[in-house]
């Protein structure tokens, strides 16, 4: 299916801010060529939630990477606000969540934060205000002076996120963020993201193994397989922008979950 | 942190004492252990000049003569003249002196020097230990800086990694006891004397656990902090003193330990091929020349405690750091 095809569905112009085409990506390991990527074509429009679901190994990370400059295609483009990645990201135009928080055990809470500001040469009373700003956007203000081993490992997963917003990037890619926790902390973080997304209209690239996770949260859910990575189904999601939890017994939602899951069956059907 | 302090932190102040003493315990039963053997040890040992000194003196020991004993089991004799234990150990030059006689040499050429006012005297094992400290501090913090540096070019550079390192490590599988002579004659044909060309030594010593533990420290960062680092564009010496060298820390201050003990052996064996008259090599020396047992031992000793107590300042200065960095809790 042609992934371009919801901007005329929607039949509203939309503002394209990672667009890849025919993008390839081959890994030469020792093992030979792994292809990561294989003809991947996808557009992400502002404000769009995209999820990316799949088997492990079918190149989630990879696309996100490349996103952000981290790696490099072998085949196609893929670029950013309409600039290369490598360009895209000296604009910081997009923060990275990795799927462990990842902070400097050598820092506070508030110094971790601060770090991509001192970076990018945000003055003292700047970082300050910014700190304190995206503390209380990840409901962790008070929180600032502990160190990460003081924290359980839901909140450093908000404080690596509260790391991600804090030089207000338009972009947020993040790469399994909520994968190693419980599913309890998981349904909150997800609410909390969701409420994020709607307060700041950043658009998120969000990669996950959990088809409840990618339904909740996505206005659009890529489907992909593996050997070679690619995709093979974009569903785009009929559910409003404001999602309280138990939107997750809706039939609606139930029906949506069913197309998801189809997809990766299909996707899956010529491994067996 | 010690299993002590955890443990003591954690319960009351009667599981804390108990638990102190559960560390204490065994170290103590340890010493005493070493002790006793030592003591067991010296008997055989010195038995012989012992019953040659006993026959002198007109006691009559089994066999009789120096010249009969000589070639007889130690222990088969010390058995067989038990009554002669006593007097292996106090002898003036045993072979192996007893711990107590140690004790009493340290004693006397350190508190006792102080005492009399002579701690700086030429006899005095403080004077000789100062001169041994300042030559190891001194080539410790030399080789400690070059260390560093040639870790950093090392972890930045491919070619200093390439050039380097080898050299590095061909530098280590020399004998320091073929070249601490040449060091120290080069030297002194061009003039320099004293303190440096000893500390030169302890650099030469030292750098190398440092240069490697700090290799190591810099790269212990994994991809994912590079890569965090990576997507906001920061540059190489953003990464070094942001990431690379606070993660480097607990390595930083483990091969510190290790350079400071290889710098105590390069300052003593820089003493040894002078002549020197001056610090604990030149004591250990003139000791082996006069059949000064007690003297080397004494000297062996204060080197230890020299040793025990430089690795130990680092390990405080170490859980001082780490515990304001936030790294040991
Ligand atoms: N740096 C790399 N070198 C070699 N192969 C890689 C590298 N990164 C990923 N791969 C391979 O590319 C494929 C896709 O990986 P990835 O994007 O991590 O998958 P996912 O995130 O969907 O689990 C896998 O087969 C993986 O082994
Ligand atoms: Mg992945």
């Amino acid at each position: 299916m042609a992934p371009l095809d919801e901007e005329r569905m929607n039949g509203v112009a939309q503002d394209p801010v990672i667009v890849a085409e025919k993008l390839d990506l081959t890994f030469q390991t020792n093992d030979g060529a792994v292809q990561a990527l294989r003809d991947v074509n996808l557009t992400i429009n502002k404000g769009d939630f995209v999820s990316f679901i799949g088997p492990s190994g079918c190149g989630k990370t990879t696309f996100l990477r490349v996103a952000a400059a981290l790696e490099h295609p072998t085949g196609g483009t893929l670029s950013v606000n309409g600039m290369t990645p490598d360009e895209a990201r000296q604009q910081r135009a997009y923060g990275y969540v990795f799927q462990a928080a990842g902070l400097y055990p050598w820092r506070t809470i508030a110094k971790n934060i601060k770090l991509p500001l001192e970076i990018m040469g945000y003055s003292k009373e700047s970082q300050q205000e910014h700190l304190e700003r995206v503390l209380k956007l990840v409901d962790l203000e008070g929180f600032g002076e502990k160190f990460p081993w003081q924290l359980s490992g839901g909140m450093q997963q908000r404080a690596s996120i509260a790391r991600a917003l804090a030089f207000d990037a338009d972009i947020l890619l993040m790469d399994e963020p909520f994968g190693a926790l419980d599913e309890i902390v998981r349904d909150h973080l997800n609410e909390q993201l969701l409420a994020l997304w709607e307060r700041t209209g950043k658009t998120i690239g969000f990669v996950t193994h959990s088809i409840p996770e990618a339904v909740y949260l996505s206005t659009r859910i890529v489907v992909m397989s593996p050997r070679p990575g690619r995709i093979t189904d974009v569903i785009e999601s009929t559910l409003p922008r404001e999602r309280p939890l138990d939107i997750r017994d809706t039939p609606e939602f139930l029906e949506i979950a069913h197309r998801v899951r189809e997809g990766l069956r299909a996707g899956h059907a010529y491994d067996d | 942190m010690s299993d002590a302090a955890i443990a003591s932190s954690s319960g009351g102040f009667g599981t804390g004492a108990r638990a102190v003493w559960d560390v204490v315990l065994p170290v103590v039963v340890v010493v005493a252990v070493i002790i006793g053997a030592w003591y067991v040890a010296c008997v055989p040992m010195n038995i012989k000049e012992a019953l040659t000194q006993a026959e002198r003196a007109g006691a009559v020991v089994e066999p009789a003569g120096a010249k009969e004993r000589r070639d007889m089991s130690a222990v088969g004799l010390a058995l067989a003249n038990s009554a002669y234990a006593r007097d292996t150990l106090n002898q003036e030059r045993p072979r192996l002196p007893a711990p107590h006689q140690v004790g009493q040499e340290l004693w006397n050429t350190t508190g006792g020097m102080v005492l009399n006012g002579k701690a700086f005297s030429k006899r005095s094992l403080i004077y000789h230990g100062w001169v041994t400290l300042s030559a190891t501090v001194l080539g410790f913090a030399i080789g400690t800086v070059a260390g560093v540096g040639l870790a950093i070019g090392i972890v930045h550079s491919r070619v200093m990694n390439m050039a380097v390192m080898p050299w590095a490590i061909a530098s280590q599988t020399i004998p320091i006891l073929a070249i601490a002579p040449m060091i120290i004659v080069v030297l002194n044909s061009i003039g320099v004397t004293g303190l440096l060309p000893k500390a030169l030594i302890s650099a030469y010593l030292s750098f190398f656990p440092v240069a490697v533990g700090m290799v190591k420290g810099l790269r212990s960062p994994d991809n994912m902090q590079l890569d965090l680092l990576s997507t906001y564009s920061a540059s190489q010496s953003e990464t070094f003193w942001k990431l690379r060298l606070p993660s480097s820390m607990p390595y930083f201050f483990t091969s510190m330990k290790i350079g400071m003990a290889a710098s105590l052996v390069g300052a003593i064996v820089g003493e040894l091929p002078t002549g020197a008259v001056r610090g604990l090599g030149a004591r250990l020396l003139a000791g082996s020349y006069y059949g000064q047992t007690v003297q080397i031992w004494a000297a062996l000793f204060a080197a230890a405690i020299l040793a025990a107590v430089l690795v130990g300042v680092i390990g405080l200065l170490q859980r001082m750091t780490l515990k304001k960095m936030g790294m040991v809790h």
